[in-house]
């Protein structure tokens, strides 16, 4: 099928694959899937500022299914996710900006999918190591007394570092099972991930959603909930920005979402029968897939 | 109770099977109609007004998201209510 926006000929049934497993990710890890569509896109022949806009539309339409399917399972802080929206759609905005310099000096392409690679290795090795140990100080019954033992983490000492820095205005998010935490760290949290997002592409929800955990103190379920709905939002203002900079390809996402809608829905109900640890250590590999194809498609592009 | 359990399985994977087969359907009358009478309008709005593709595209993905998840949950229903039927 010919995409004549984007100028590429892609099999549709490519797309809606890509989309249906990137969707099963999403509805299970809270994440828009973007480090396995990101690189899935790239490989089938579409430009990168491309890749990044379209992702984020396809994910506008994937994370409204999954974040109803997440509110009837109780795990999505609502409060929580609109003060990230601000936040986050700064980040966004600075994310986008970067990508039109790169793209008017013609480098797009290399610089992004460079820093997908370091980001993807990087975050795929820091979650396989917290959660095998997290999951290690399980087994041997030494989670922390504040902390449940069904979403104990070895870095929970770093939340509580984080919701002790006290510069008002402080907020609290009982959904959550937060006390109180600094307004600010809140935001800090969203620009970082907003910023991945608009530059990379997605929901940036691979960096969101451990964030999330192990800066905030959230406990995972509600992390990927709310996440998912932070994401609805961003995404939906990622996708206006990058629309308007002629970055989205909206016969792609549309295709891709057919197969992504079934898979967000599948992947929500698995998150009922897996533990939080043992949520992050079977994501850990898959950032680490996503730069192997976009390493492979990089050294075997003309 | 292990019939219990199986029954319940069994309507997990039928409930499963029956939506991935409403979703093929959907997705082929898609590429076939939709996609295509739609295509030339995106591709002109793309190349003459980015302010309306953007506003086009933005209300097509939402909307899209919208029609599946109630599309989906409708006919799981229906199918979940024939199998307590029976």
């Amino acid at each position: 099928m010919d995409f004549a926006i984007s100028g590429v000929h892609v099999s549709p049934v490519y797309l809606a694959v890509v989309g249906f497993l990137v969707g099963i990710l999403g509805g299970f890890f809270g994440v828009g899937g973007s480090f396995l569509a990101g690189p899935a896109l790239f490989a089938a022949g579409v430009p990168m500022n491309i890749v990044v806009g379209t992702d984020l539309a396809h994910i506008v339409g994937k994370s409204i299914v999954a974040v109803k399917k997440h509110r009837t399972l109780g795990n999505v802080d609502f409060k929580l996710g609109l003060i990230m929206v601000v936040g986050t759609i700064a980040g966004v905005e600075a994310g986008a900006q970067l990508v039109q310099v790169l793209k008017r000096e013609a480098r797009a392409d290399t610089v992004i999918a460079s820093a997908f690679i370091v980001v993807l290795i990087a975050l795929s090795v820091f979650i396989g190591w917290e959660s095998w140990k997290t999951l290690q100080m399980q087994r041997r019954g030494l989670a922390s007394a504040s902390t449940t033992r069904r979403d104990a983490s070895v870095l929970a000492h770093v939340a509580k570092a984080v919701q002790a820095f006290r510069i008002p205005p402080m907020i609290r998010l009982p959904t959550s099972e937060i006390g109180e935490v600094s307004l600010w760290v809140i935001l800090g949290v969203a620009v970082v991930g907003g910023l991945f997002s608009g530059f990379l592409g997605g929901g940036a929800g691979y960096l969101r959603m451990p964030a999330l955990v192990y800066v905030l103190g959230v406990p995972t379920h509600v992390a990927v909930g709310t996440d998912l709905f932070e994401v609805v939002i961003s995404a939906s203002y990622g996708t206006f920005t990058h629309a308007l900079k002629g970055n989205v390809d909206i016969l792609i996402a549309l295709v891709m979402h057919t197969g992504a809608a079934v898979g967000a829905q599948i992947g929500a109900t698995l998150t009922q029968k897996v533990h939080g640890a043992g949520i992050r250590l079977a994501f850990a590999p898959l950032p680490l897939l996503g730069a192997l194809l976009m390493v492979y498609t990089l050294l075997t592009r003309h | 109770m292990n019939n219990g359990r199986d029954n319940r399985e069994n309507l997990s994977v039928s409930s499963f099977l029956l939506e991935l087969g409403v979703y093929a359907l959907f997705v082929t009358v898609y590429f076939f109609l939709v996609l295509h009478f739609l295509g030339g309008v995106l591709v002109y709005l793309y190349t003459t007004s980015k302010v309306s593709y953007a506003f086009v595209s933005l209300a097509l993905i939402v909307a899209q998201g919208l029609l599946l998840q109630t599309l989906t949950t409708y006919l799981l229903r229906f199918f979940q209510g024939l199998v307590k039927r029976d």
